[in-house]
């Protein structure tokens, strides 16, 4: 019993994967349509459509147009309440090939099924996320982008659970679990751990990463693999995107991982069908679930597959972190409120910062003028880049994703430039007074902060505490000038991205070069841009909006006489 | 001489009948010395959702031997707290199977459940135990037994110690099934009752029992988990609990005539094939529990009363002394007069507390005020009068 044993069965599905491996130009919607009906299913489409802010020159694309097909199987017993959903992304070229060839193979193999609780969507999607985005804000009913999609004309019940499949060839080594989601969001670690047992069970290769479990973690190199490992699910869930189409189903409460199939060279393969019972397992197990997945850690680090890090072991070290800006600013408070003359009374004391500073409208200017211009500089960083590229691309011989990228990091040096004129402007020198005031806003303003990235995205917020604590912590105007200039330069949120690039590449043993890395550091903001606009990420609204105008405060501290 | 042979051989034969009969009465007395007339039995499965699919395997094997052994589907009522031959993750619907590779299969095609999904609830299991059912209840979901039938009450799911859970959503504690066997003895609805239950820690159901005539049967003692047999592959889930298990092979072997007795079922599933630890309870039992058969309360078997004494139907039935100078003495039973109305009515008035009369208290106050003012100023009493 188990899928293909079937010596027919076996063959067909064998024939499937090889048509496949002929290019195919855009996705053949009419023959998709045509075998998944044969098969049984009851087969819908959605067209969608959407122009991007910018050219992606990642994957090459500006105005999108696709077509999504998807099968549903009825479960032959059960209400429509609850649905399953299998998904492959199918790209032009042979990106994806086998994994459609395997999903319809699954199809044929599950309709034969009378156990099935639940109905099973198989779906393929085109132009991989933004498809996916238009076929779950089409089956949601939401519309949170701006897309342009076709509603859906049939429907399951509410997905419990959902894999993504990404299968190159049809001999695999190993495979990949992915589970880093949009701003970071992660599944449930049951469903990690139900992958990584059954994985176990059946003998196939599971790794995470990309890298394979080690056995000795007494040892030093054994631990710093673990740690690496680590490190990698930190870099890659601060970057905010979906590292895998199963990465916009988080957001609807559904839990879902990709399943990558690498070919490397490794002496043990394993075949299509190998893979094929390895999912009809997984989804017999999916399909004996009676609710949702939420026994388990929602938050989560793994050094390795059999490992984790909990949100209460990892949450205190940030916690660390913000008591020290808390301590600042509480030290702070302390130096406001005892000034050195004062009234008979004690009624004043009680309140001596409002009392001492806001006597005068300068000394309010003086505080606000900072936080607004600070945060109108964000404003520009936010939304200047897109709106100006056709000006920039007019001006100089760039690209558009370019003028987009350069123009970002021309507002983002700019905004350096502007404090030192402001104040000066306005009250000629600043008081002692007003960047005690200063400093204590924005001490707490960056500790909010922090703490509320921290709860949605730790990765995000821990990278983000670890370069701006510090500083934020010690900035004073009677520092040494330019020591500290280069340091807060060096640590403010543009350079740490850019250090966090040549980091990652450096953790995948892949490093490069400064030019790549240069590169690679340009496309990362473009690609943070679009995932904005495209999916809803929140790291680049976090990073121009709230951070960048933050540090920009304390760089006006320091320039503050 | 010859006479006196005869007279010999005459008393001889006589004594030999008399010994012959006496021997017989022994075997008859011993065969009628249970005293029950009927048997029920209720069989519980207290968990829903189809990873407890062996829970409502257990009842289903229990229900079907107990039905091969006689006891009529009028007899018993089974609750069912979730249907899984009919779930939609069954792979072979229609079908509860309790060994695997689908050897047996327990639903049959003649199960008639009593109580089904959420009518299985803490309030109707103790509904049926003691009786207090709404009249438009029908007989089917009724335990009508007497004095004289045995009861067998097996109950199966996921427990801890001292409660069973029901439905995953209410808790029944041994301290309300004590209870509850105690409002049946007093009711008189039971002659003799065997409990049996097959949870983790199920030793802590009987421990509060305190009524007379009950023995128990636990899967596992308090502390103990009760595990679980062999899964099916294809099914994909445990089939059986391993006591219940045994249990069963232990019954497939009992026909309505076989002699084995309790103390056989004692030794059902030892530590060795079952991990947890078996229990049981006879001192609440009046007899001795290897002269009770495994029939008197798993099976139907019909008895029959020989009397030898006409019975005058005429005149009010008196108290039977016993007749023969018997070791035991019957016990009279009376009803416990649960409100001794008599004494409500004729008893004396509760003594109320005394207080002192309450011119006294107006008199004493006075005093005070007047010591008051003579105290502190006389002045101040002008005023007052």
């Amino acid at each position: 019993m188990g899928l293909l044993s079937d010596p027919n069965r076996r063959r067909a599905l064998i024939s499937l994967l090889t048509r496949l491996n002929t290019p195919i130009c855009g996705m053949p919607v009419e023959w998709l349509m045509k075998t998944m009906q044969a098969k049984g299913l009851e087969v819908f489409t959605q067209r969608f459509s959407r122009t991007l802010p910018f050219p992606d020159e990642n994957k090459e694309r500006y105005m999108v147009r696709g077509t999504n097909v998807y099968g549903i199987l009825r479960a032959p017993r059960a209400p429509r309440t609850e649905a399953l959903v299998l998904s492959a992304p199918c790209s032009p070229g042979d990106n994806n090939n086998q994994a459609v060839g395997l999903l319809l193979g699954l199809a044929e193999y599950f309709r034969n099924q009378i156990y099935w609780a639940k109905d099973i969507i198989f779906l393929v999607n085109e132009h991989d996320l933004i498809g996916m985005q238009a076929w779950l804000e089409g089956y949601h009913h939401t519309n949170t982008t701006g897309m342009d999609w076709s509603p859906l004309q049939g429907r399951g019940g509410s997905i419990q659970a959902a894999l993504s499949l990404e299968l190159s060839s049809d001999i695999i080594t190993s495979l990949d679990l992915v589970l880093e989601g949009l701003n970071g969001q992660l599944p449930n670690l049951d469903l990690a751990n139900l992958f990584y047992a059954f994985c176990q069970k059946i003998g196939v290769l599971c790794t995470i990463q990309g890298k394979l479990q080690r056995n000795d973690w007494d040892s030093v190199s054994g631990y710093s693999h673990a740690v690496q490992t680590m490190m990698l699910m930190v870099m890659k869930q601060a970057s905010g995107r979906p590292w895998g189409d199963h990465g916009l189903f988080l957001r609807y409460h559904i839990e879902a991982a990709t399943i990558k199939g690498v070919n490397s060279f490794r002496q043990y393969k394993t075949d299509a069908t190998t893979i094929g019972r390895l999912l009809e397992g997984m989804y017999r197990k999916l399909n004996n679930l009676l609710e949702r997945l939420h026994q388990s850690y929602f938050f989560y680090l793994m050094p390795s597959l059999s490992h984790f890090v909990s949100i209460g072991y990892y949450m205190p070290a940030f916690g660390l972190l913000a008591v020290i800006l808390l301590l600042r600013a509480l030290d702070l408070w302390v130096q406001l409120s005892t000034p050195p003359q004062r009234t008979e009374d004690g009624v004043t004391d009680i309140e001596p910062v409002r009392g001492t500073h806001f006597k005068t409208v300068a000394d309010l200017l003086s505080l606000l003028t900072p936080l607004v211009i600070s945060h109108l500089t964000g404003v520009a960083l936010y939304m200047l880049p897109i709106r100006f590229q056709e000006m920039a691309v007019e001006h100089f011989p760039v690209s558009e994703t370019e003028a987009v990228v350069l123009t970002a990091i021309a507002v983002y040096t700019a905004g350096l430039a502007l404090p030192h004129n402001t104040h000066r402007l306005l009250s000629g020198e600043g008081t002692e007074q007003g960047w005690r005031v200063l400093k204590l806003v924005a001490v707490l303003y960056l500790a909010v902060l922090l703490g509320c990235t921290a709860l949605i995205n730790f990765s995000l917020g821990f990278i983000l505490a670890l370069t701006l604590v510090p500083v934020a912590a010690f900035v004073t105007p009677h520092v040494p000038k330019v020591l500290s200039a280069f340091i807060l330069v060096i640590l403010s949120p543009a350079c740490t991205l850019l250090f966090s690039v040549f980091f990652f590449q450096e953790l995948q043993e892949m490093p490069i070069s400064f030019q790549d890395g240069w590169l690679l550091f340009l496309s990362v903001i473009s690609q943070g841009i679009l995932d904005h606009s495209l999916y809803g990420s929140l790291v680049y609204p976090l990073i121009t909006l709230l951070v960048y105008p933050c540090w920009l405060l304390f760089w006006n501290i320091l320039f503050w006489n | 001489y010859v006479r006196g042979i005869f007279k010999n051989l005459h008393g001889w034969f006589i004594n030999c009948l008399r010994y012959l009969f006496c021997c017989f009465q022994d075997r008859a007395g011993q065969f009628f010395s249970s005293g029950h007339t009927n048997n029920w039995a209720v069989l519980v499965c207290t968990s829903r959702f189809w990873f407890n699919y062996r829970h409502v395997a257990n009842t289903l094997s229990v229900y079907r031997s107990v039905k091969r052994l006689g006891i009529p589907d009028s007899h018993i009522v089974l609750m069912l707290a979730d249907d899984m031959a009919c779930n939609h993750r069954n792979p072979k619907p229609a079908t509860v199977f309790s060994h695997k590779n689908m050897e047996l299969n327990v639903y049959g095609d003649d199960v008639e459940v009593d109580y089904r999904g959420y009518e299985v609830t803490v309030e109707n299991f103790l509904r049926i135990l003691t009786g207090r059912l709404p009249p438009s209840t029908p007989r089917s979901k009724r335990l009508l037994s007497d004095d004289r039938s045995n009861i067998l009450i097996y109950l199966t799911g996921h427990g801890g110690n001292g409660f069973l859970k029901f439905q995953d959503s209410e808790e029944i504690s041994n301290v309300e099934l004590a209870d509850a066997f105690e409002q049946m003895w007093q009711k008189r609805r039971y002659n003799e009752l065997l409990f049996i239950i097959d949870t983790c820690q199920g030793a802590s159901m009987y421990e509060r029992f305190y009524s007379p005539n009950l023995m128990a049967l636990a899967s596992s003692q308090v502390g103990e988990d009760s595990l679980s047999h062999q899964p099916d592959l294809a099914i994909g889930v445990h089939l059986m609990d391993r006591y219940t298990f045994y249990l069963l092979e232990f019954l497939e072997d009992i026909h309505p005539a076989s002699k084995t007795n309790m103390n056989d079922l004692f030794k059902v599933c030892p530590k060795s094939q079952c991990v947890s630890t078996p229990g049981h309870r006879t001192d609440l039992f009046l007899r001795d529990p290897g002269s009770v058969l495994i029939t008197d309360f798993f099976g139907s078997v019909r008895k029959v009363e020989l009397t030898m004494e006409t019975i005058n139907l005429t005149d009010p039935i008196e108290q039977l002394e016993s007749a023969e100078s018997g070791e035991l003495q019957k016990e009279m039973h009376t009803y416990a007069d649960q409100l001794p109305v008599s004494e409500i009515i004729h008893q004396k008035p509760k003594q109320k507390d005394w207080h002192p009369p309450d011119g006294f208290i107006l008199g004493l106050w006075t005093l005070i005020l007047l010591v008051f003012f003579q105290t502190y100023g006389v002045k101040h009493l002008k005023h007052i009068f």
